[in-house]
């Protein structure tokens, strides 16, 4: 069990609010996990300072690719850090709208290749070879999740299902070690849930290493092999999904204190 | 030592006519986030009108102090309504537009009016009135501080005066704090979310209107062209200040106007201008948030 | 379709117009003399004509409303998109692509120096207004001091020929190096600003620049500019004013040409790409593993590359330089062909440019109101079709074998 990414002692302060209190997290490599927690409990903030959108008040995160020294992420900006490895979705869909499925994702492909000015007034041959790479590889991907024959479609104009299928295909298009998928079920229907769920299981099969957040609790369940939850900024409990469904902590922050558990 | 005394009263003239025009520029930022390019041209036809309506007004042989009084009133009232109609037309269509959209519309905007008085009166420098009499008792304080600068620093004065007890203590300034703070929120207690934004702009129209005619009184003559430079004054001295923020927009003034005042005095006035650009961009690079503001945190 | 109360209440918006527009445009006063005009006929073409044009607009309005409900209630199909697409099929371009380039080519033997000199002006602003579509269109960064770049390519111009003796090609490129120069100082510190923050910001750059220009006159000889600048040799030869004028006219063509054909495979490349992903969602953009600070820096960078060319360009044209040229005004105008053409389309900067350079040129009677619809119609365009009149081309991708 090679170990991937470790958090310790993450901390995340706006003014006077403290929205991550010392969060220890440990991830290893090739296995799914999940975030879970209720609304506010700091999750989207985690990814947030996991991807450099924030830079934390305290605490390190360490990303240590296989064969290699760990490396230190936070303090990084968030293209760095997508350079090493750590690649995410929204969860409100950050598309770009006005350009097409396509060009959505060769946008992934931007930091594994390397064109520049004059490689791109003059067309060299190694640029066009690229751009030649970068469609091929493109296209792929949008294979992968399905939206092959959108790919001409312009972003703004997919279905919501397809929308967040193609941030998948964008993320995968970086070529990440890590996957972060924000709450990439939200506003699906069951038929769409599903094949979202083989999604994963397809890409966490190629040994890509997932972690992901989400409210949709069966799908949690089936998927994660590692479950950590969170409230009020702290984990307060992880374990596999079996332990979390029996944590009398985790099901006091879903369903408060004093109910009648079932 | 006299020089000294001069060129601060000068430093506070300045600075009391670009708090007049700042302040607008604080409260429509504050209150939808727009810097609005156009309000250097409200101070401009402010000045425009006030010397039409005294031109008149002397002709038909009124005394000195009824034209003043009426070039005031007729100044804020035009100037207002020039506000309130641009706010309606080229910024309340763009209110869910991205924020670039509402700028560059404020730039036509600016354009616009500019050479809509220059069309609709002339390209000259026309000569201003001395509306403002001189004042018996100024006489021995002459060499340092004139009647006009007198005059202006007290309707300043009074104006920012009202102007805090309108918005600290009425419930329209209540109304004009919540809707600055979070306008979906304003909305939905029931604040006429748009009357006060439009009240923002007819206020923030007003005060520079005053500013030009007061401005206008001292220089002696005006043009068409006057707005922009004004303009740009007043919006580095509201973003030295802290820009949204209405004490802000005063300390800013004074602190650019002062500066203003003594570095031409005592070192050069050919880059009076430069000064004023040169500490905008600086102040943005460095401290967008500026004295009294807070910096803002991005929610992604 | 249209009711008594969209009657009355156009009615109403024409008396608030003539009440609004009464000091400034009924009046004219002569305070030397203390004479009054009173010009009521004013007030009447005001009235009437906001009347009838809040008329049109809620008439206008009606029948859009009308035609969405038709729409949803499947009446009607939804309105195709309006796109050029015929226009790029061979039968209608090439053609129309060969009789433009011989009307072109034939210009200066058809018409007058004078009207050279216009079409070279709207060449000019062709070139600008490409430069600007980089950064502003493409990138999304609004720069209002493009003017800067421009005048510093103006001035080494100026300033190289005049203490030097530098010919016009020899400063060609270093009126673009200078302009790159500048675009990455000023851009450096600039571009990690907000939007409206980094719009402020350039405008004040613009202005230092050119008020530095106009007092520091050991430097750049002040308000009164430079004179005498050269138009290119000939390989040598000399040329008459009109010869070197029309010589001119066929070098900003190729400019022209040039400035096309660079811009749009930039647009279509992968630095291209990442400048509209960056326009569209900058945040999304960074996770994706796109520099933000090093792409808006190139935007800024190429862009100003451009502006300091066509300021030498400029120079040679006028063969007179002074500050007064490259005020804030000029970088408005160039921004007004950009949103006008379309934000990151080619083609419609260079019809944005032809309309907005040439029609004034041609409508002698209206010239004196150019200004004024120049800011009528950044707030219109703004209002009614902020991408500009012709949506960008994006490149399609065909698969690879």
């Amino acid at each position: 069990m090679d170990p991937l990414l470790t958090v310790s002692g993450l901390t995340m302060d706006f003014g006077g609010i403290r929205a991550l209190d010392h969060v220890h997290l440990h991830l290893v490599q090739g296995e799914i996990f999940a975030l879970i927690g209720p609304n506010g409990a700091g999750k989207t903030t985690l990814f947030n300072c996991l991807t450099g959108v924030y830079t934390p008040s305290g605490g390190d995160v360490l990303l240590k690719p296989p064969g290699q020294i760990p490396q230190r992420l936070n303090g990084l900006k968030p293209n760095r850090i997508t350079e090493k490895g750590v690649a995410r979705t929204f969860q409100n869909i950050r598309l770009f709208p006005n350009m097409s499925t396509l060009e959505n994702v060769m946008i992934g492909r931007h930091c594994r290749s390397r064109a520049q000015v004059f490689g791109a007034i003059f067309r060299t041959p190694a640029t066009v070879c690229e751009e030649k790479a970068i469609v091929g590889t493109s296209l792929a991907l949008l294979e992968r999740v399905g939206l092959a024959e959108h790919a001409h479609v312009l972003a703004k104009n997919l279905p919501y299902g397809a929308q967040r299928r193609l941030e998948i295909a964008r993320a995968l298009a970086t070529e990440p070690l890590l996957l972060l998928l924000d709450e990439p079920a939200a506003g699906m229907n069951p038929r769409e849930t599903v094949e979202l769920e083989e999604l994963i299981s397809s890409i966490n099969g190629d040994g890509l290493t997932i972690l992901l957040i989400e409210h949709d609790m069966r799908l949690v369940m089936r998927l994660s092999d590692h479950i950590f939850v969170m409230d009020y900024g702290r984990k307060i409990a992880e374990g596999t999904p079996e332990q979390i469904r029996h944590n009398p902590e985790v099901i006091k922050a879903y369903l408060g204190e004093g109910t009648d558990h079932a | 030592m006299e020089y000294f005394i001069e060129l601060f009263f000068s430093g506070l003239t300045r600075g009391s006519i670009y708090a007049l025009i700042a302040l607008g520029y604080t409260m429509v930022y504050g209150i939808i986030g727009l810097i609005n390019f156009a309000h250097g041209e409200m101070y401009m036809i402010g000045a425009f009108t006030a010397l039409i309506v005294s031109t008149v007004l002397s002709i038909y042989g009124l005394p000195l102090l009824a034209i003043l009084i009426l070039t005031g009133l007729a100044a804020a009232v035009w100037t207002a309504a020039y506000g309130f109609t641009v706010e309606r037309l080229a910024y309340r269509p763009l209110r869910r537009a991205p924020r670039l959209s509402p700028l560059i519309s404020a730039i036509g905007m600016s354009i616009f009016l500019q050479n809509y008085v220059l069309l609709a009166q002339t390209s000259d420098f026309l000569p201003f009135p001395a509306l403002i009499p001189d004042f018996a008792f100024m006489e021995p304080y002459a060499a340092m501080i004139g009647s006009t600068d007198l005059a202006i620093l007290v309707v300043s004065t009074l104006i920012l005066l009202l102007l805090t007890l309108l918005i600290k203590y009425t419930r329209t300034g209540k109304a004009m704090r919540a809707t600055a703070q979070d306008q979906k929120m304003a909305f939905l207690v029931g604040i006429d979310v748009d009357r006060i934004i439009s009240l923002t702009f007819v206020i923030g129209s007003a005060l520079a209107a005053i500013g030009g005619l007061l401005i206008a009184s001292h220089i002696g003559q005006i043009n068409f062209a006057i707005g922009f430079l004004a303009g740009i004054k007043a919006f580095t001295a509201a973003v030295l200040g802290g820009i949204g923020s209405i004490p802000g927009a005063v300390l800013g003034s004074f602190i650019l106007g002062l500066t203003e005042a003594f570095a031409t005095g005592y070192v050069s006035s050919d880059y009076e201008d430069v000064f004023a650009f040169s500490l905008l961009v600086l102040i943005l690079i460095f401290r967008p948030s500026g004295l009294l503001g807070k910096a803002a945190v991005d929610k992604v | 379709m249209l009711t008594g109360t969209d009657l009355r209440r156009a009615l109403l918006i024409g008396l608030w117009f003539m009440f609004l527009t009464f000091p400034l445009l009924a009046i004219k006063v002569n305070p030397i003399e203390q004479t009054v005009t009173w010009r009521w006929a004013n007030m009447l073409w005001v009235g009437g004509a906001t009347t009838v044009i809040a008329l049109a607009c809620r008439f206008l309005q009606a029948r859009q409303a009308a035609r969405q409900e038709r729409i949803r209630l499947g009446l009607e199909p939804p309105p195709a998109t309006w796109n050029f697409a015929l226009l790029r099929e061979p039968r209608f371009a090439l053609p129309l692509l060969g009789a433009t380039a011989v009307f072109l080519l034939a210009f200066p033997a058809l018409f007058s120096s004078y009207q050279v000199n216009i079409m070279i002006t709207a060449l000019m602003y062709v070139v600008l207004g490409l430069g600007l579509n980089i950064v502003v269109g493409v990138a999304g960064l609004l720069d209002l001091g493009y003017v800067a770049f421009y005048a510093v390519g103006a001035y080494a111009y100026g300033l190289l020929h005049l203490h030097f003796d530098w010919g016009f090609w020899t400063v060609l490129p270093i009126g673009g190096l200078l302009g790159a120069l500048f675009g990455l100082l000023l851009g450096f510190p600039v571009l990690r600003l907000r939007g409206d923050y980094l719009a402020i910001v350039t405008l004040g750059f613009g202005e230092i620049i050119r008020l530095i220009l106009e007092n520091w006159s050991e430097f750049s000889q002040g308000p009164s500019g430079i004179a005498n600048i050269a138009r290119p040799g000939f390989f040598g030869f000399e040329l008459s004013m009109e010869e070197s004028l029309v010589y001119l006219y066929y070098l900003m063509i190729g400019m022209a040409l040039f400035t096309v054909f660079v811009v749009n495979r930039l647009q279509n490349s992968r630095i291209g790409r990442a400048w509209f992903a960056l326009r569209e969602d900058e945040i999304a953009c960074q996770a994706m593993g796109i520099d933000k600070t090093r792409t808006k820096l190139t935007a800024f960078a190429l862009g100003a590359t451009w502006a300091g060319m066509a300021g030498v360009f400029f120079a040679a044209k006028t063969t007179f330089i002074n500050p007064a040229s490259f005020t804030f005004l000029e970088s408005a105008i160039i921004l007004c062909i950009v949103v006008l053409g379309g934000m990151g389309s080619i083609v419609g900067v260079i019809a944005g440019a032809l309309l907005l350079i040439l029609l004034p040129e041609y409508l002698r009677a209206v010239a004196e109101y150019r200004m004024l619809v120049f800011g009528a119609i950044l707030v219109v365009m703004m209002i009614l079709r902020p991408q500009g009149l012709v949506a960008p081309m994006r490149q399609t991708y065909t698969p690879p074998r």
